[in-house]
């Protein structure tokens, strides 16, 4: 049994899938699970995560804790972390976890696994396996100091996270004395489009040139939003202007880990394939019967997207509906 | 002003990887190196700033095996004033590297500001330019999309999830990490190309630094490739008839919608 303590991820208060995901595994493996949660007002939040597998929730609360930084974290974790001696330490592979945890690991003198897609926990320690050359090979991670061993996970990699409302967690709080921080987050500016985060979502439905304008990407959109999924692109796409850079999925781009992957007009080249490979169900749309994206599809259809993708959200709303 | 810039030397996206005999590591024979392309926008931020601040020198460091000099010289080829190549084994973890770069940055003097990309698209991990700020005690942004240069300090917008933006102010020195769309690297011309070919890459053991190859924190071991993926099924008939077989297996089959 390790003592793992993880670092919750939440925006305004409301807690990401991915911190469900680590708790849930953790404590499946029986081990003693710690939650730590930053903000400037987070004892709603703390609340919730008893739920799903932390037995013990630490809260830091500071106004200098409203927004993200990594100096801010850094300043809070290092300190609280090292007074509690953890076996492990892990955080989600997301723009805040990917940001913060290398700065925490030189703190606490150890090690860092970053963008993990498994964990099985042994003893007091992990073992981790990650994907490298944007999954194009995989390999272990042997941690070789003594100290806590630190990791980032992809979300959506753990398995769906089991929620009971029975279970609550002792909830306390730790103080943080943060001194002079330099950087200063002064506005934050949301995105409208109200669809998750390519990197999150459940399921994504990507579109390539293909498409052949960014007006046409609307039949992808629409697929998207009947289904609550994000909506990804090829490099071509991008590269083409039909889709921003954060859209991009592949290795120069997101990489991503959906339960579901449509791919729509996608041809699949290597550097395409490498980011969405590890998706759990792959489809394909394309009228080329040859195209490589057809190798790793689970389900394929040879046909024109254009009339493909706009009866596949009728017949998914259908099934919505029944 | 003191500008620096840290590159990695990586396999072009295009490369089908192969293990080494033992799946120790990837069989390099054959690949062809790349700069990483993230740490193209940030040479490019570089020599940008230089501009603007006549009598600023751009110094790209890099490291690695003797290979990686090749990098540096891309980044000179493009415009910058001095290459200094850190002999780390090919092996070197995140966190040998970052120390060795932030003690190799020190013994070059002092810096404003240093660039990086927001991560290497090798091994993907988005930890050296933290560490690296760390070692040095630098603020530090990373997934910069858009930087402004102010007398002693930066603002910049920050990408989050969701297609979302943070505004971040900091002081210099600095480490800002580039995302794409910061800018559009320029290419070399053939006279730069040939310059750069004639300046002089100043190379740094790790012993010159103080520093230990021991001080390796991970390593990667039992390399993999990922299983073959069975090609599913394909579903035949007219549009109608295919759309309604799929919405009908990823219910009852596949149960993911």
């Amino acid at each position: 049994m390790a003592k793992v303590f993880i670092i919750a991820e939440h925006r305004d208060g409301k807690l990401k899938k991915s911190t469900f995901e680590l708790l849930s595994a953790s404590a499946a493996a029986g081990n003693e699970t710690h939650a730590v949660i930053l903000g400037d007002s987070v004892a709603e939040a703390a609340k919730e995560l008893g739920a799903y597998g932390a037995s013990k929730v630490h809260t830091i609360q500071d106004p200098a804790l409203k927004f993200y930084t990594s100096e801010s974290y850094v300043a809070a974790l290092a300190p609280f972390l090292k007074a509690q001696s953890p076996d492990v330490v892990l955080a989600a592979h997301s723009p805040t976890g990917r940001d913060f945890m290398p700065r925490l690991a030189v703190r606490l003198d150890t090690g860092l696994a970053s963008d993990c897609t498994s964990l099985t926990f042994a003893g007091n320690g992990i073992t981790v396996k990650r994907p490298v050359y944007a999954g194009k090979a995989m390999v272990e991670v042997e941690f070789l100091g003594a100290g806590p061993k630190m990791a980032t996970v992809r979300p959506n990699s753990l398995g769906a996270p089991k929620m009971d409302a029975a279970k609550t967690a002792e909830i306390v709080s730790a103080s943080a004395s943060l001194g002079n921080l330099k950087t200063k987050v002064t506005d934050i500016a949301k995105s409208n489009s109200g669809r998750p985060d390519v990197t999150e979502a459940p399921i994504v439905v990507s579109g390539g040139r293909s498409l052949k304008s960014a007006e046409n990407f609307k039949i992808i959109e629409e697929l998207a939003d009947s289904i609550g999924a994000a909506v990804g692109a090829s490099r071509a796409a991008v590269d083409a202007g039909y889709r921003p850079h954060r859209d991009q999925v592949g290795q120069t781009g997101k990489v991503v880990s959906p339960a579901l992957y449509i791919a729509c007009g996608i041809s699949g080249a290597i550097q395409h394939l490498a980011g969405m490979r590890s998706s759990k169900v792959i489809v394909a749309i394309n009228n080329d019967a040859e195209a490589p994206i057809f190798q790793v599809a689970d389900y394929g259809i040879v046909g024109d997207l254009f009339q493909v993708v706009p009866l596949l959200k009728q017949e998914l709303v259908k099934l919505k509906e029944h | 002003m003191n500008i620096f810039v840290c590159l990695k030397q990586v396999p072009d996206t295009e490369t089908k990887i192969k293990l080494n005999g033992d799946n120790s590591g990837i069989d390099t024979a054959g690949i062809k190196w790349i700069v990483s392309p993230y740490d193209e926008l940030a040479v490019e931020e570089a020599l940008r700033l230089r501009e603007k601040n006549p009598g600023s020198t751009v110094t790209v460091m890099s490291a690695g095996p003797v290979r990686v000099v090749e990098a540096i010289r891309t980044a000179l080829a493009m415009g910058a004033d001095n290459g200094v190549h850190v002999e780390v084994p090919e092996t070197a973890d995140t966190f040998l590297t970052a120390k060795a770069l932030a003690a190799a940055i020190k013994k070059e003097g002092n810096l404003d500001i240093l660039f990086t990309g927001k991560e290497a698209i090798d091994d993907g991990a988005s930890q050296v330019s933290q560490l690296i700020a760390e070692h040095l005690g630098l603020p530090c942004v990373t997934v910069v999309l858009n930087a402004e240069y102010g007398a002693g300090s930066v603002k910049v917008k920050r990408e989050i999830e969701g297609g979302a933006f943070e505004s971040i102010e900091l002081p210099m020195p600095c480490l800002i990490a580039a995302q794409k769309g910061l800018n559009e690297p320029r290419y070399a011309s053939l006279p730069n190309i040939m310059k750069a070919k004639k300046k002089e890459v100043k190379s740094v053991k790790l012993a010159d630094l103080g520093v230990a190859e021991t001080e390796q924190k991970i390593r990667f071991k039992n390399f993999q490739l990922p299983p073959p993926k069975q090609a599913g099924k394909k579903i035949p008939g007219d549009p109608a008839t295919q759309a309604k077989e799929l919405a009908r297996l990823l219910h009852e089959e596949a149960k993911v919608v």
